[in-house]
């Protein structure tokens, strides 16, 4: 894997290109924000007909990591599906793939502000779980220690000698990392909103998503103009 | 029909003469459809609306009578103003307004209720009134329909989704006549089959185009700069010729060089001579007072861009300067017949090379416009995302039957030809998606009810299509305004948000020719300050880079091929005579492809002379065969004449590189991944109701809908590679941005023939593109590359590695 490595709370975690955080020791893998049923919450909502291809897409991305990382434990962080009509109206063979996939191992369903339901799909559903050194819940909490949460889709512009890239990534700190959208139909938050800044600590790295996962300072490097979360579909 | 004698009394009063052409379109009034072909300044408009005067004045019902469709707001204005004068003097009991997007809500409401007799508006307020439930009640009566400037609609999407609303129109309105009014164009027959109900014939008047331009190059005294535009260096020169004209107009290519120039132009006006700036980013109310300084006569010169392309005309200006090559001769003629301050007396011009390859260009040009050769490509069939589209709003008007309206769209002039087998897929994807995955239900947006016609699933979501309807799609653009003190600042104009997200607290930018402080962004209005810096940062507007036509191209390969130069300025001369001697010079049937290292960078050049778009697309193909071949590209640049790309390794075999077949698979494949590609699927799939722009609730946050298109892209291509929206896109790339109908052409003339020269130092005719602006990164294992390097750096720097 092209994962980047680095440590909270004393367990040794990876970040994935993908998206996804896998935690070998205690065998957890975690991904957030898929939106599952994205696209058709919004033909739902009568305004354009988006490619129905997301929810699939998610799925074969979260098939791919948990392949390779066999993990014991799978967390769902939140915002899982795109609203809790979403959940119950999974089409059957996507409802299929998701029990496969939670065959024989825990699978955790956290809360999140667009699926604040409990899920029909089998696991488990919290509002939060503690984990060894670790808790994992959505919306990360200014004075949370060792926590691993979502919700805001962070996303890193880059200046790289007059390129411009923009890549998710992840955030993590000495206190948390906040996770990447996973879901195929995801925007994203760039670094210098008020709250990311508010949340991490000066020592910060952002791990950019791609190829190979690569970390660097947060609030290195970053593009300066503020701007609001670009993601209007949702 | 005669002109009455009221009107030619009127004329007389005023000591005008009748044109020719303006009885003659009074003696054809009745022709169903009929194109006026004349140049700047010969009464058009006016020759357009006298049949409309002449019948209303006869028969003052109430209703409305004649609607003008023009493609600027700006122009409707005008046109009502002028209107007015006749109407008023000749004691006519005519009712005149105007509908645009400008108009106010309780304006158009009105109009609704109780129409004028003329109506004037734009392509887009047309498709919004005729989507509404009310609109045969709005049309009832209607008699006549005059698109004015038809030649530049005709260019774009605005003009086939005009002509799908005439089509509408002529179906409500039977006995509906047609005038369309056109500058200069190289066909008018096809124009004529633009705008005729199809298969339908069109009447053509073609007014007397009036005595030969002047037009000359601009003596500078120094030369021009070896790259870049703008034309900053011929300053002084033009700044005389400003002062020996009463008014003189001044245009750029694109909004960036207008402002810069603008500003050096300033600093430069010892005499304080009333100048302004025009251009499409300034504040409509910079605009408007701009254009109202010019019909008072208080401007000495505007330095302007496209926006004055079209408009009304300022009896005054007697002289135009181009600065940049024209690009395209038949702008340029029309550009030049702006200087119209007499009809009868000749145009003067003058050009502005602003670089040496553009002396070459300017020459062309001349030499065409001299010769009445103008250029032109013809039209492809009309695009089917405005058929979408128009698919779309006719569901807001009300439940429809798609033999009727497909019935209806086929006469159109641009989709005589639209196969119903297209129609269905457009509906289709209206309908429900088109995806090749029928899965739910949920994925409907049209019904088809128990009499078979469709009808809006949720009729709520009418409001929302409305407020999507058009087929402009520009660059996501951010207002400036200056910061206040307290309340709202003054609106300076618009710039990109691309741009807007480069900079920094403290960076400075021109607009409107003044230098401003970016101070920050609130809620999507970028705030400014005034600055005192004398270097700003340029703003890089989204006015579009017109590529060099094919005609001109040409023109300019068979130059190069002559034995010597005469006509050209010895700097020019010099120029194409040492590359003859250190490498070759291009030709018509020959690719010239140079090599050379520069920077510890091995470069490769390739003249192909295809325009910039293709030019760039081919940049953007042969990078990819190179990463592919694991040649490490690390950039090019584009101009319209060639191609500049460097990387690692030097490129043993170009001409394999640039073998035909090679060049086509690559750009089938790589339809899959690149920016350019990306641009125009949005816009597709913005003007085909795929993405939405605006929706309810949405505009007073400023959040736009750019829900990554990207994301869409990629998942069709991955999904539904047969989808509807790949497939105009594809379409789309053959011309436009892509261009790769031009590479096509290039290859076809070239027929294999490549001369590979390699040179020990950077030859004459690719030395400028090494100072060329716009050079494009490759993103490949390079930019993975990148990433790493700078992180590690990155990483040590803040202690962290």
């Amino acid at each position: 894997m092209n994962g980047h490595d680095f440590t909270l709370a004393g367990a040794r975690l990876t970040a994935c290109p993908s998206g996804a955080l896998w935690w070998g020791a205690a065998g957890v893998l975690v991904v957030s924000d898929l939106h599952l049923g994205k696209a058709e919450r919004l033909a739902r909502r009568g305004g354009a007909l988006l490619p129905p291809y997301d929810t699939a897409e998610t799925l074969s991305r979260l098939e791919g990591d948990i392949a390779a990382t066999a993990p014991r434990v799978v967390i769902c962080l939140g915002d899982s599906f795109d609203d809790d009509t979403a959940a119950s109206t999974l089409a059957p063979d996507i409802a299929t793939r998701l029990m496969q996939l939670a065959a024989g191992r825990r699978w955790i369903w956290i809360a999140g502000n667009h699926d604040p339901g409990p899920v029909a799909l089998g696991g488990t559903a919290l509002a939060e779980w503690q984990h060894g050194p670790l808790t994992f819940r959505h919306i990360a909490r200014p004075d949370a220690r060792a926590e691993v949460s979502g919700h805001y889709h962070p996303k890193m512009r880059l200046n790289l000698a007059g390129r411009r890239v923009a890549r998710p990534c992840f955030l993590a700190d000495p206190s948390r990392v906040i996770l990447p959208a996973y879901g195929a139909y995801t925007g994203g938050l760039a670094l210098d909103a008020p709250v990311l800044d508010a949340l991490m600590g000066p020592e910060a790295m952002a791990i950019v998503l791609g190829p190979r996962a690569h970390a660097l300072p947060m609030r290195r490097a970053t593009g300066p103009a503020p701007r609001p979360r670009r993601d209007s579909c949702g | 029909m005669q002109m009455p004698a009221r009107f030619t009394d009127w004329f007389a009063a005023r000591d005008w003469t009748i044109h020719p052409h303006q009885t003659a379109l009074m003696a054809r009034a009745n022709a169903p459809a009929l194109l006026l072909i004349a140049p700047t300044g010969g009464g058009k408009t006016l020759a357009g609306f006298l049949p409309s005067l002449a019948e209303i004045a006869q028969n003052p019902a109430p209703g409305l009578h004649t609607l003008y469709i023009s493609p600027l707001k700006a122009l409707t204005a005008d046109i009502r103003r002028n209107l007015g004068t006749p109407i008023a003097e000749m004691g006519l009991p005519i009712r005149v307004e105007d509908r645009t997007g400008d108009t106010s809500q309780t304006r158009r409401r009105q109009q609704r209720a109780d129409p004028p007799h003329i109506l004037l508006s734009t392509p887009e307020s047309l498709a919004l009134l005729l989507s509404y439930e009310d609109a045969p009640r709005i049309f009832a009566g209607l008699r006549r329909v005059i698109v004015d400037e038809v030649h530049a609609l005709a260019e774009s999407k605005r003009g086939d989704q005009l002509m799908l609303g005439l089509a509408r129109l002529s179906r409500m309105c039977p006995g509906l006549r047609r005038v369309g009014l056109s500058a200069t164009v190289e066909d008018p027959a096809a124009l004529g089959r633009f705008l005729a109900p199809y298969p339908d014939p069109c009447a053509i008047v073609t007014a007397d185009p009036g005595p030969a331009p002047d037009i000359a190059m601009l003596d500078t005294g120094t030369p021009p700069p070896w790259s870049g535009g703008g034309g900053r260096y011929a300053i002084p020169a033009i700044l005389e010729q400003v002062a020996r004209h009463r008014t003189t107009l001044i245009f750029h290519n694109t909004r960036a060089q207008a402002e810069l120039f603008f500003r050096d132009l300033w600093l430069a006006n010892d005499d304080a001579l009333p100048i302004a700036i025009h251009h499409g980013s300034l504040s409509r109310e910079a605009r408007e007072k701009v254009e109202a300084a010019m019909a008072t006569g208080a401007l000495r010169a505007v330095v302007c861009t496209g926006s004055l392309d079209l408009g009304i005309d300022w009896g005054d200006v007697d002289l135009v300067i181009q600065v940049g090559a024209p690009k395209n001769v038949k702008r340029l003629v029309q550009r030049i017949g702006r200087a119209n301050h007499r009809y009868s007396a000749p145009s003067k011009a003058r050009m502005v090379p602003a670089n040496r390859f553009e002396v070459l260009e300017c020459h062309a040009a001349l030499a065409a416009v001299r010769a009445h050769d103008l250029d032109g490509a013809p039209r492809g069939p009309g695009p089917r995302d405005v058929v979408c589209q128009h698919i779309l709003a006719s569901a807001a008007a009300g439940p429809f039957a798609a033999d009727a309206l497909y019935a209806e769209i086929i006469t159109a002039g641009p989709y005589g030809d639209l196969p119903r087998a297209q129609f269905d897929a457009c509906l289709e994807f209206v309908a429900t998606g088109g995806y090749a995955l029928r899965a739910y239900d949920r994925w409907q947006r049209l019904k088809q009810g128990p009499d078979g016609r469709w009808a809006l699933r949720d009729p709520r979501t009418a409001r929302q299509i409305r407020m999507n309807l058009g087929t402009i799609v520009a660059a996501e653009m951010l207002k400036v305004r200056m910061r206040p003190a307290r309340g709202g600042g003054a609106p300076l104009g618009e710039i990109e948000e691309a741009f807007a997200a480069t900079l920094t607290p403290g960076d400075t930018f021109l607009i409107g020719g003044r230098i401003v402080r970016y101070e920050g962004l609130r809620d999507m209005v970028v705030e400014v300050s005034r600055a005192a810096t004398k270097t700003p940062k340029i703003a890089v507007y989204a006015g579009t880079k017109f590529a060099t036509s094919t005609q001109l191209a040409e023109r300019i390969l068979a130059m190069m091929q002559g034995p010597d130069w005469p006509d050209l300025p010895d700097h020019t001369a010099h120029w194409l005579a040492l590359q003859r001697q250190v490498s070759r010079l291009p030709s018509r049937d020959r690719l010239l492809v140079e090599s050379f290292a520069h920077d510890g960078r091995a470069h490769l050049c390739v003249h192909g002379f295809a325009g910039r778009n293709a030019q760039q697309t081919l940049g953007l193909l042969l990078t990819q065969r190179m990463e592919a071949a694991g040649l490490a590209p690390l950039g090019f640049v584009a101009t319209d004449y060639a191609t500049l790309i460097w990387g690692l390794d030097e490129i043993p075999d170009p001409a394999a590189l640039l073998d035909a077949g090679g060049l086509r698979a690559a750009f089938e494949g790589w339809l899959a991944g690149n920016a350019v590609m990306k641009r125009t699927f949005r816009s597709a799939a913005v003007i085909a109701g795929l993405i939405e722009r605006n929706s309810p609730g949405r505009r007073k946050t400023g959040r736009q809908a750019t829900f990554s298109s990207d994301i869409l892209y990629d998942t069709l291509l991955k999904y539904d590679p047969d989808h509807l929206l790949l497939d105009i896109t594809r379409e789309e790339a053959m011309k436009g941005l892509v261009d790769f109908a031009r590479i096509e052409d290039m290859l076809t003339r070239v027929r294999g023939r490549v001369d590979h020269v390699r040179c020990a130092r950077i030859p004459p005719l690719a030395a400028p593109l090494l100072l060329e602006a716009g050079r494009i990164p490759v993103h490949g294992s390079a930019e993975e590359r990148l990433i790493e390097a700078a992180a590690a750096r990155l990483m040590q720097e803040a202690g962290l590695g």
